[in-house]
């Protein structure tokens, strides 16, 4: 009865806000070729892949120009053909703004492939060989993550749940909503490819309730198939692991608890669709769809682009920036980067780019009003953290959870005052993970001294035993020719 | 193209502080107007001087502090101290009582502490307590529901300390039942009296009535949280109700003590004050709570006829306690 006392209105999992949509779906444009690629070897936190080319050489579309550096690295396919013209220092796609050696491919237009090797019968096949040939086609978690596919797929413990991840609940983006329309017998494809190798018994499809298209398309596609589809709220985060999953089985995975602990799994439906064309085209992850939008571009789209493409060849694929084009952000407004040129290239994980006008607030101090804790999906108390966070105790940003923090940006867009608390939240964490690493260290250091202290401990005992041993047998050689000498 | 940087989320905030300040503010106007229905300009009279000096105080006080002066005056949280503070006191107070209350309420009770959000009392209910207890006389002289004041009569009445005619003064039923009772009175004889109305005080108790409309309106719009109200209310209403189904000629019926005095101003506009509330969940049902039953308690046992202030800043103080103890994993 007095339900419409609450803030939040009734949703499938905690917390979370209802955004406006700006979804426009259009359908998926295929730019021309960029005259340039550019692939950074910087993956994703501190992955690299290691140049396999030089300066100099021809590369077709499909071939591989960078090697995986370590286990959880994935190769680079080169998205079209063409000469490597150089590897050198350029600005990538990090919130840092850092510069990292990338491989700067010119193209021909000629769009010369490398002889593809599809595998139709994967049914036939082995699951280490799928994880193989997917690891092969470079294929990393579209959502964002960019967390290597095959090494997701190697489950140690029993999945009982496989969720495919269509929820794509940021405004804005829509390539996956599109993908789905375009591709969704495909997308069930590979789904069953990811089935198939996780022997998993159920497989749910999760797409928000305000895509209706994208919905029937998925409906046909999984007819004859025993994969389910479940519509979640549009509210935002649903597409987070643990929101999607609270809202489509309703069981809540606590905090501090990894999803595949607790039987599930996560893949997005862009990953869904690579892993089809890898293992039934025998094609590598070298194209994605990617949302081109805001009210900084002509005409906001849905690109077929290349990985590697410079935004601003994008840019001009959709006719260019209006006047309103002053910030440019990869990702969506909620949880994307803002990134400082349009020279820097796509990367896997970029499913939207995002040009609009600065928005600027004064942060005034809080009011303690407490909306943020109503909206937080993680349930924390973002107005707590931020003070432990200013005023630098990081032990009370630990003890509330600061950890499980997902930096949706929920507390961001309800706060009166406009507070910037992501922000404060994530120096926070690196702050606390300097921390931690710096204990480390420290511990190691000294379990190294403790152990010297014992070892020239045990020297120096082992020394003094020795000779004491000695002076005991000299004493005893003496006693004896004492004795000798008496007698 | 070089663009500037900057961290997400990039989707501007949908709410501000001044939004929920004018939302209250604006809850508080039928209340305003159905007082001035009632008893004429001495309440504009008040409002005019508390906001004048909130608005002069906090100027000062920002400029000393270096602060930015346009945005946090324009943030109505000055405005807001101003309005509550004028009609918390008596509408005949002198003008040297509300300007004396407001320039206490905005320098000590909030710049001192460091401003808006680092208050630990409502500033207005700071104010009030301070008033009481520095001017006895003038804080419980109350505008009798008998005396509509024109504009001139207020003026004279607040500014030269004039009285204009007999009888513009009376005692609230609070104070009535109180020194009745004392005096012996049976309750039901006491209620026979002019002063009262319906319920509670004659006029007044429409006035709450207004309140209540705009604490209603608040709820609406989702400037409040239920949680406070709804404790205050029962934190009140339940021991009133046990005390006057054990003894009815002694103690005042739980629709009395709801009508009464300040309470459904209390209960949405003052407790609710995010600032000095508790902020979690349990936090704001036992702060509220708390409110409510000092409410009844120093009403009915303690030496004051009403106790929403005292009951206020005593729950301010408790507040970061409740929330520190109430804290889960």
């Amino acid at each position: 009865m007095f339900d419409f006392l609450w803030r939040k209105k009734t949703a499938s999992f905690t917390g979370g806000i209802i955004l406006d949509g700006h979804k426009h779906v259009s359908k998926i444009i295929t730019p021309p070729i960029a005259k340039e690629l550019v692939y950074p070897l910087f993956l994703a936190s501190n992955r690299y892949a290691k140049s396999c080319v030089k300066i100099g050489d021809y590369v077709k579309k499909g071939q591989v120009i960078a090697t995986p550096d370590s286990p959880l690295s994935t190769p680079i396919h080169a998205a079209s053909s063409g000469t490597i013209t150089a590897i050198e220092k350029r600005l990538i796609a990090h919130p840092s703004g850092l510069a990292e050696n990338c491989i700067i491919l010119q193209t021909d237009g000629l769009e010369t492939v490398l002889e593809a090797e599809p595998c139709l019968d994967y049914q036939q096949q082995n699951r280490e060989f799928l994880r193989e040939k997917i690891h092969l086609a470079g294929i990393v978690g579209l959502g964002g993550a960019a967390f290597p596919t095959a090494k997701k797929l190697n489950n140690s413990q029993p999945i009982h749940t496989l969720i495919i991840n269509a929820a794509e609940c940021e405004p804005y983006i829509s390539c996956d909503e599109s993908l789905a329309i375009r591709s969704a017998k495909n997308i069930i494809q590979g789904t069953l490819i990811i089935q198939h190798i996780l022997q998993t018994a159920r497989c749910i499809i999760a797409i928000e309730d305000s895509k209706p298209e994208a919905y029937a398309a998925l409906l046909s596609a999984i007819k004859t198939t025993d994969i389910q589809i479940q519509k979640v709220p549009s509210i935002y985060p649903a597409g987070g692991e643990k929101q999607l999953i609270q809202a489509i089985t309703g069981q809540k995975i606590p905090a501090q608890k990894l999803i595949f602990e607790s039987g599930f799994i996560c893949q997005n439906i862009a990953t869904s669709f690579a892993i089809y064309q890898a293992i039934i085209l025998g094609m590598p992850l070298t194209e994605r769809v990617i949302t081109v939008t805001g009210a900084g571009i002509k005409q906001a789209q849905n690109l077929q682009a290349k990985i590697g493409t410079p935004i601003k060849d994008l840019v001009q694929a959709c006719q260019g920036y209006t006047n309103h084009a002053e910030q440019l952000i990869m990702g969506g407004p909620m949880m994307g980067i803002a990134l400082a040129s349009d020279d820097i290239a796509i990367i896997k994980t970029s499913n939207c780019l995002l040009i609009e006008p600065l928005k600027q607030a004064d942060t005034q101090p809080c009011i303690r009003c407490g909306d943020c804790a109503e909206v937080c999906p993680s349930e924390l108390l973002p107005q707590q953290l931020y003070w432990y966070s200013r005023s630098q105790e990081w032990d009370n940003c630990t003890d509330y959870q600061l950890a499980d923090c997902i930096e949706c940006g929920c507390c961001d867009v309800v706060c009166p005052s406009k507070i910037p608390l992501v922000q404060a939240f994530r120096i926070a964490k690196a702050e606390i993970t300097q921390k931690h690493r710096q204990t480390e260290q420290a511990a190691l250091a000294k379990e190294r001294f403790e152990n010297q202290q014992h070892r020239k401990l045990r020297i120096a005992q082992e020394k003094a035993q020795q000779l004491a041993k000695r002076k005991a047998a000299i004493e005893k050689m003496k006693a004896a020719a004492a004795q000798r000498k008496l007698n | 193209m070089q663009f500037p940087t900057s961290c997400s989320p990039f989707t501007p905030s949908n709410n501000s502080v001044q939004r929920i300040m004018f939302h209250v503010i604006a809850a508080l106007l039928p209340a305003i107007a159905v007082q001035f229905w009632f008893f004429g300009f001495s309440i504009l009279m008040q409002i005019c001087l508390a906001i004048g000096t909130a608005l002069l105080t906090e100027a000062l006080c920002l400029t000393a502090r270096k602060r930015d002066i346009v945005s946090a005056l324009s943030d109505g949280s000055a405005l807001l101290t101003a309005l509550l503070i004028a009609i918390a006191i008596p509408s005949i107070a002198p003008w040297w009582v509300v300007i004396t209350g407001t320039l206490f309420a905005i320098l000590i009770a909030k710049h001192i502490y460091g401003g808006l959000g680092y208050n630990p009392f409502n500033p207005a209910m700071a104010a009030y307590v301070f008033l009481l207890i520095s001017f006895p006389l003038q804080m419980t002289q109350w505008q009798s529901p008998f005396a509509f004041l024109d504009f001139s009569n207020a003026f004279q009445l607040i500014f030269s300390e004039q009285i204009a005619f007999d009888g513009t003064t009376s005692a609230t039923v609070l104070d009535l039942t109180k020194t009745q009772l004392h005096l012996g009175q049976n309750l039901a004889n006491i209620q026979q009296q002019a002063l009262f109305g319906f319920i509670a005080d004659k006029n007044r108790e429409l006035i709450n009535l207004a309140y209540l409309l705009g604490g209603l309106f608040l709820l609406h719009k989702k400037i409040i949280h239920w949680a406070i109200p709804t404790a205050v209310i029962l934190g009140l209403l339940i021991p009133a109700s046990i005390a006057y189904s054990i003894d009815n000629s002694l103690y005042s019926s739980p629709t009395f003590h709801l009508m009464a005095g300040a309470t459904l101003c209390c209960a949405f506009f003052i407790a609710t004050d995010p600032v000095t509330a508790s902020s979690s969940k349990k936090g704001r049902l036992i702060y509220g709570l708390l409110i409510g039953s000092l409410i009844y308690c120093i009403r009915t046992w303690g030496g004051y006829p009403d106790a929403a202030a005292f009951a206020v800043l005593l729950a301010n103080l408790s507040a970061p306690s409740i929330d520190y103890y109430l804290k889960g994993k």
